[in-house]
């Protein structure tokens, strides 16, 4: 424990600034996996454990078309859409298959995608590690604000986050697809039954989810290698933000990724050897004193 | 109609069971004729995060038998290598030696396995007294200790002590140079990265009295983000920053340390940055991180060690890594110490293993020995450089100075209580 490195760290606003910035890269990517995770939850009441393979799609795609084209746009166009198409063919051939079944069932199906998608990785672009790289444009010294450091794609990457987080959260609540989601979600029968098709609004939600998960494997590529894996580790750590925002809340997984990133960031300052536990220790805070999560509503 | 089968034996099986009987009877030819090709098992690690690493190990071996075939085999026997995977896991690693031995009929065992497997496997050639040599694993311990002396196995790998006396002396030199005094660590938090930065820091404390260690970073292993270790890092301000990270880990690091400008900041001394896996695929690699040599074709400056990286590249068409060397080397010994033996017995072998200097691409004179007290390699090259973003990568090594690493790795072993 170092709390002095910590007091110290919140008196400077300089460390303030960078730690908070840190904070913030990390929730923000862990928000746009995690928002597909509980978008889905909440409209198909299925737990996508196969959900981190789109993030490692979107970064493999991403990197191909900066290879073929290098255009950083077309890179993240491609890992959003490749992985939307995806999300899409996945959810109508396999997943449409097991909803309302058994709950172990819809896992099991999940877990064999997990390996399944893992290999397909390895076959196409191999078993080794692979790095994008960045794109020239970012590759410029970092800004100093107010001494503290902050890197400029790491302000895109917290824009860009924060703009699909407002597009999401608006489009949900005031748009006519929003409301017809939100009705599929609730009462999937009188949604079918007022002549809707709930098949399409499903693929449609699993292709959204799939996207955004594919966008955050996307931005990340240029600062992380890649590895046919490597969508698990994000996937346990999108779990843990679903469960402390609440699962099938918007607002409850931005939060709840911000809260985890802060934790991240600060944790390794003060209490650098307990920086994880930190992370299970403020879930199961949360878990004890609201089962249902920050954000979560309470089941009648 | 339905027709049923009349009870006893048919023509046809009768038929069958004397086309057995003929083959049982003619397989003792058949065996006895195998037999003049002498079977070497290898276990190592095919799949998961370090296939590259085993595939790399296999490449290496393959390369160096077809030579050892072509020149007549090991005392007139064909080579033949049975290569199986372990995926890491040291009890299937276990298994498939004793299985290597026992079933397949290998003679031999090269032990292609991380450090956690090869303690396993060094219990199955303890156990069944065939001659093993280990050929990855770089833990100190495995040879150093003699609690796991056995006449039978050897090991063909850099040692993990070996690496942090020459790192160390290296790494203070430029401290005394610069004035470096005040460093920070970050490594991976499992025990090669908790052992290899203690023993570092132990020794750059030893060369280098001044230095402090203000701040310490253990990411776990395969940790995909480093942010906060980033920003923690350049919080403290350090002048220098040592780190064992390796392979996908170190990339992930550089790429997200680099968009901070932590190179231009601080010394950067990163001990598994020069190998290929790392050096080919990070796309931004800045200028002037201190690194050990893993391997590259440029150091030792030979024509042989180029020839042999060259020769590599053109059958597999990527370059070698680490483990690749070390397993050449381990086929190159067992061709010499077959010949000084004339015999392809284990015992013989094994005795004739003991203390032999070979000619080697990968000695820093030119040389290497297996020496004779503890069953481990010395006299490999072994030294430290700067990294550039293009090939040669490190242009420049500074080989460390055998003379120091066997003084100091002598008190390292009574310190530890093993001599």
């Amino acid at each position: 424990m170092d709390l002095d490195a910590l007091a110290s760290c919140l008196a400077s606003p300089a460390c303030l600034v960078t730690q908070t910035t840190s904070g913030l890269i990390i929730g923000m990517l862990l928000f746009l996996v995690a928002v597909g995770l509980t978008l889905i939850f909440g409209v198909l009441k299925v737990v996508n454990f196969s959900h981190g393979a789109f993030y490692m799609f979107g970064a493999y795609f991403a990197m191909t078309a900066y290879q073929l084209t290098g255009s950083f746009a077309l890179a993240m166009l491609s890992g959003a859409v490749g992985t939307a198409i995806l999300g899409l063919v996945f959810e109508r051939v396999f997943m449409s298959r097991v909803y309302g079944r058994d709950v172990l069932m819809q896992l099991l199906v999940c877990y064999a995608f997990v390996l399944i998608f893992d290999d397909v990785v390895r076959m196409i672009w191999g078993p080794e590690f692979k790095s994008m790289g960045m794109p020239a444009a970012f590759q410029v010294p970092p800004l100093f604000i107010a001494g503290g450091v902050v890197p400029p794609y790491y302000l895109l990457l917290i824009g860009v986050a924060l703009a699909a987080a407002v597009v999401l959260g608006l489009g949900l609540a005031r748009s006519r697809i929003g409301k017809v989601i939100r009705a599929a979600a609730h009462n999937p029968g009188m949604v079918s039954a007022l002549g809707i098709n709930t098949g399409l609004i499903y693929g449609g939600v699993f292709a959204l989810g799939g996207m955004l998960a594919g966008l955050a494997g996307a931005l990340a590529a240029p600062v992380r290698s890649l590895t046919p894996g490597m969508g698990f580790s994000v996937l346990i750590e999108s779990f843990i933000v679903t469960v402390i925002g609440g699962m099938g809340s918007i607002i409850g997984a931005l939060i709840g990724a911000l809260l985890i990133g802060l934790i991240r960031s600060f944790g390794s300052l003060g209490f650098p050897l307990f920086t994880e536990g930190l992370m299970y220790l403020f879930m199961v805070i949360v878990l004890v004193s609201r089962p249902t999560g920050l954000f979560g509503k309470e089941v009648a | 109609m339905k027709r049923t089968r009349k009870p006893g034996i048919t023509r046809r099986s009768t038929l069958a069971l004397m086309g057995a009987g003929a083959v049982s009877f003619a397989a003792p030819w058949v065996a006895r004729a195998q037999a003049k090709t002498i079977k070497i098992g290898m276990p190592t690690i095919l799949s998961g995060r370090v296939a590259q690493l085993g595939t790399s190990s296999r490449n290496a071996v393959l390369l160096e038998v077809e030579k050892v075939n072509a020149a007549g085999g090991l005392a007139g026997r064909q080579i033949e290598m049975v290569i199986r995977d372990s995926k890491g896991q040291p009890q299937e690693a276990a298994r498939i030696a004793r299985e290597l031995v026992n079933t397949d009929g290998c003679e031999m065992l090269l032990d292609g396995e991380a450090s956690s497997g090869s303690f396993a496997v060094h219990e199955v050639a303890r156990d069944l007294g065939v001659l093993c040599i280990h050929t990855c694993s770089e833990a100190s311990s495995l040879t150093a200790d003699p609690k796991q002396h056995i006449p039978n196995a050897f090991r063909c790998v850099r040692q993990g002590i070996h690496d942090s006396i020459v790192g160390a002396s290296y790494a203070a030199g430029i401290a005394k140079a610069k004035g470096l005094k005040k460093w920070a660590t970050c490594s991976p938090d499992y025990a090669y990265g908790r052992d290899t930065t203690g023993e570092f820091v132990l020794y750059l404390k030893k060369f280098a009295p001044d230095v402090e260690i203000i701040s310490e970073s253990w990411p776990k292993l395969f940790q995909p983000d480093y942010t906060e270790v980033v920003t923690k890092i350049l919080q403290a301000k350090p002048q220098a920053l040592y780190s064992c990270l390796w392979g996908g880990d170190l990339t992930s690091y550089i790429d997200q340390a680099n968009i901070y400008a932590m190179f231009t900041q601080m010394e950067v001394f990163a001990v598994n940055m020069a190998d290929y896996t790392a050096l080919t695929v990070v796309k931004n690699l800045p200028k002037g991180i201190h690194s050990g040599d893993r391997y590259i074709k440029t150091f030792p400056p030979t024509p042989e060690n180029a020839a042999w990286g060259d020769a590599y590249k053109a059958k597999y068409n990527e370059y070698p890594t680490n483990w690749s060397w070390q397993n050449a080397t381990a086929v190159m010994f067992l061709n010499e110490a077959v010949k000084k033996a004339n015999s392809t017995d284990g015992k013989k072998v094994a005795e004739a293993l003991t203390g032999l200097t070979i000619k080697c691409p990968f000695g820093a004179d030119g040389t290497v020995t297996m020496r004779a007290d503890d069953h481990t390699l010395v006299g490999y090259a072994i030294g430290w450089g700067t990294t550039i973003p293009q090939e040669p990568y490190v242009p420049d090594v500074k080989a460390g100075d055998w003379k120091t690493i066997f003084e100091l790795e002598a008190e390292w072993k009574k310190s530890k209580g093993y001599t």
